[in-house]
């Protein structure tokens, strides 16, 4: 993305300067190392992975020896249409990861936000305190936070022990695999869906099991991701909000503004592109979240943590189906495109507006 | 376009070529397999052999090594063996690099898929001891009826009893349970409160030994055809489910354990149903709780039980099998698994060595009793995936409803096995 944006704005600049033959081969040989490394490690994997998802590669010597033959649309007809379990497993994936995109990059906008506004504001002592409280979590490995919230959230541990000196009896966090949509359901005596939502599928799950909502132990991680992740974007919107003078809330202030007014209409417009930016690593960081699960549950309990690119490094290391992960994978890529380029348009289009 | 533009384009395009070339250059990318190698032939050189193995700990770690160095000081050939961290990830890059460990740890559920691309030698028929080992291991790790790699050793599930809980509730050795109906009254007489009178993990590997005691299999016999829609497959989950709802069975994550072995280590069960590895596991973590090991009870199809086992893989592009095949005859020999079973555990995988363990291991012989009428899970090429599926199920077997699992597992299972 952030690519895409600067390079026409390097080639206006050079326009402007005019064309001296030796800075542009000077200015290629200083890029040359980066190209390299970034070629090499980056483009040509992508590249060969994207020919392995068309491929029938098996995993044993080289994707680009003559005895791998090239299958087409295969591996993606298998996991997006055949209706095996390759699809099913696909289709919980992403009913999974949708609703964890649904939840945590919302909530923990939202609460970066908020802790940036509180920290932010001079009459706060011990701000320096605050913020690196705030931050701490996401400087921390993702494996050490996940290894901490298994304890904290096991059957018998600390978040089930505070739950029941409010005469909560806490649920059993990881192995339980009900959805908390269905949980809700449930206690107005709706157990089971109509036929309409049970009877048809998408990709293997039914309707009704696409409602089913996060399971309560991906709640668990919704709740670390806010968690951990908050912290980094409250730096982000810090720094906006420093950006922003004085001089507009002023103003706005002896229009007899309060301070919701203020903030909602002086203070948010102005951080639309860090909101923008915010909204972007929140919405790529959360479609493909690995490292937790891998650590965590392995997609138990019940398949309900399971996250597409943890069923691709599934597929491809454990299974030998290199073909069918690498589609995964793509079919991961596109949809992160999509949603990225969506939100461009409906923030942008806001901006037109106001 | 103007020339900088045009020059700028031309340089980017030779990096990306350079790039390219440079990656097209690297290790392996040049090798095919070599599919031409038959099957009776080995390679044989003077290369030094590396062993992949998947270790438990410190003290398998050692005993591996230890055994590899002083065949390699017998036999002169240099041999490393390295403990992996991720076994199934770092044999895959290996494969896929063209540069394979010689010898590896194989479990049964991977042997399919790496039979199915070659990358593994089916070795077993050349070995000297292939008699030996017990037959249903042999099973385990054929494909297409031949017999790849040679049993490194084997588990069995049984029961393991916690003695003073079962003396309180007034036990005794007769009332060690040899059928479903026993089991049943002892798991009655040993629940009490929040403690279940069985635990065990909610997966096949553990709730699978009761659909084989009532006679069910995943995969029929000869290995050609799905059968887990089985009336016996009903009637193990059925009672499984049975003593789920009345809180007798208890799953041990339920419980708030990890693990089998964990909820009986902590006393949160009376009784739990795991394999070899939970003595290791409670004399490490958990050196007071007394506890004997009982074979499985006998459902209406009689005993059975279920056997975990690992074999030594052979990589069809090792340059020197020959050797590496020497390995593997001493490492299955019988002194040398017998000093392994005492490092680390597991039992001997060939029946010579059987008398000798029991004389060593006398509280454990029910472990090897259920050699005799074990099985081993489906090993075809995607029955993990199905295995995985099924578990997930198996976590809500409480509140589902066990004949539709079977026939989810059973569509599920059907192309695997087929094809």
């Amino acid at each position: 993305m952030t690519l895409a944006e600067r390079a026409p704005r390097r080639a206006g600049k050079r326009r402007t300067r005019g064309s001296r033959r030796g800075e542009g081969t000077a200015g290629w040989l200083f890029t040359l190392p980066v190209v390299v490394i970034l070629g090499l490690f980056l483009l040509v994997p992508v590249l060969m992975a994207l020919w392995v998802s068309f491929s029938d590669w098996s995993g044993r010597g080289s994707p680009l020896a003559p005895g791998v033959g090239f299958i087409g649309l295969g591996n993606y007809g298998e996991i997006l249409t055949e209706g095996g379990l390759a699809t099913r497993n696909l289709g919980i994936s992403m009913r999974n990861v949708g609703w964890y995109v649904l939840l945590v990059v919302p909530l923990q906008t939202a609460l970066a936000l908020f802790l940036a506004v509180l920290v932010n504001r001079a009459i706060l002592r011990g701000r320096g305190v605050f913020r690196t409280a705030f931050y701490f979590p996401s400087v921390t490995s993702s494996v050490a936070i996940t290894v901490l919230w298994l304890f904290l959230f096991s059957t018998t541990g600390v978040v089930n022990e505070v739950l029941s000196w409010v005469g909560i009896g806490g649920p059993n966090w990881f192995n339980d695999p009900r959805g908390i949509v269905h949980i809700g359901l449930s206690v107005f005596g709706v157990d089971s869906g109509p036929a309409t939502m049970t009877g048809s599928d998408v990709l293997g799950v039914s309707w009704w099991d696409w409602l089913a909502g996060p399971s309560v132990g991906m709640s668990a991680f919704i709740l670390m991701a806010i968690f951990t992740t908050s912290g980094t974007f409250m730096l982000l919107f810090i720094a906006a909000l420093q950006n922003i003078g004085p001089e507009l809330g002023e103003a706005g202030m002896m229009d007899g503004a309060n301070a919701w007014q203020r903030f909602r209409r002086i203070t948010l417009p102005q951080l639309r592109p860090t909101l923008f930016t915010v909204l972007t690593l929140g919405l790529i960081g959360c479609w493909q979240v690995f490292d937790q699960i891998y650590t965590g549950t392995q997609g138990a309990p019940g398949k309900t943590t399971m996250t597409p690119a943890y069923l691709s490094y599934q597929a491809a290391f454990a299974d030998q189906k290199w073909g069918q992960g690498a589609a995964i994978s793509f079919i991961l890529f596109l949809i992160i495109v999509f949603f990225t380029l969506l939100q461009r348009l409906l923030l942008r289009e806001k901006g037109g507006r106001s | 376009m103007k020339p900088t533009a045009r020059a700028a384009l031309a340089a980017g395009g030779a990096a990306l070529a350079a790039t390219l070339l440079l990656a097209g250059c690297g290790q392996g990318f040049e090798e095919s397999p070599d599919d031409a190698s038959s099957a009776d032939a080995l390679t044989s050189s003077s290369d030094p052999l590396t062993i992949l193995f998947g270790s438990s700990g410190d003290a398998e770690t050692k005993a591996v090594q230890d055994a590899v160095a002083a065949w390699s000081a017998q036999s002169g050939v240099q041999v490393t063996a390295t403990p992996a961290t991720n076994l199934n990830q770092e044999l895959s890059q290996g494969f896929a690099a063209g540069s394979p460990p010689d010898l590896f740890y194989l479990s049964p559920d991977q042997i399919a898929a790496y039979a199915a691309n070659g990358s593994i030698e089916a070795y077993g028929d050349q070995l000297t001891n292939k008699g030996d080992f017990h037959p249903s291991l042999v099973r385990n790790f054929t494909v297409d009826g031949k017999f790849y790699c040679a049993p490194k050793d084997f588990s069995t599930l049984a029961l393991v009893i916690n003695t003073d809980m079962w003396a309180e509730a007034g036990l005794t050795d007769a009332d060690i349970p040899t059928t479903w109906e026993q089991l049943d009254a002892a798991a009655a007489k040993l629940t009490k409160g929040d403690r279940a009178g069985l635990a065990f993990d909610a997966q096949y590997q553990r709730v699978g030994a009761f659909t084989a005691q009532a006679g069910g299999r995943l995969v029929s016999a000869d290995g050609t055809q799905a059968v887990a829609d089985s009336p016996e497959n009903l009637a193990g989950l059925e009672y499984v489910k049975k003593h789920l709802t009345d809180g007798t069975f208890a799953y041990s994550a339920d419980l708030g354990a990890g693990w089998g072995g964990e909820a009986f280590g902590k006393e949160l069960a009376a009784m739990a149903i795991e394999g070899n590895w939970i003595t290791g596991a409670l004399s490490a973590d958990f050196p007071d709780v007394k506890y004997r090991v009982a074979q499985l009870p006998a459902g209406p199809a009689g005993q059975a039980t279920l056997q975990y086992t690992n074999c030594w893989g052979m990589a069809a592009d090792s340059p020197n099998q020959k050797a590496a095949l020497e390995l593997v005859e001493h490492l299955t020999g019988t002194e040398q698994q017998l000093a392994f079973s005492k490092a680390f555990g597991p039992m001997p995988s060939i029946q010579s060595a059987a008398d000798r363990w029991r004389t060593d291991n006398p509280a454990l012989v029910a472990f090897l009793d259920g050699a005799a009428y074990a099985q081993g899970l489906p090993t075809d090429v995607g029955a993990t995936d199905v295995i995985n599926d099924f578990n997930a199920q198996l976590e809500s077997l409480k509140s589902g409803d066990p004949k539709q699992i079977l026939t989810t597992v059973q569509g599920n299972l059907a192309p695997v096995v087929g094809g």
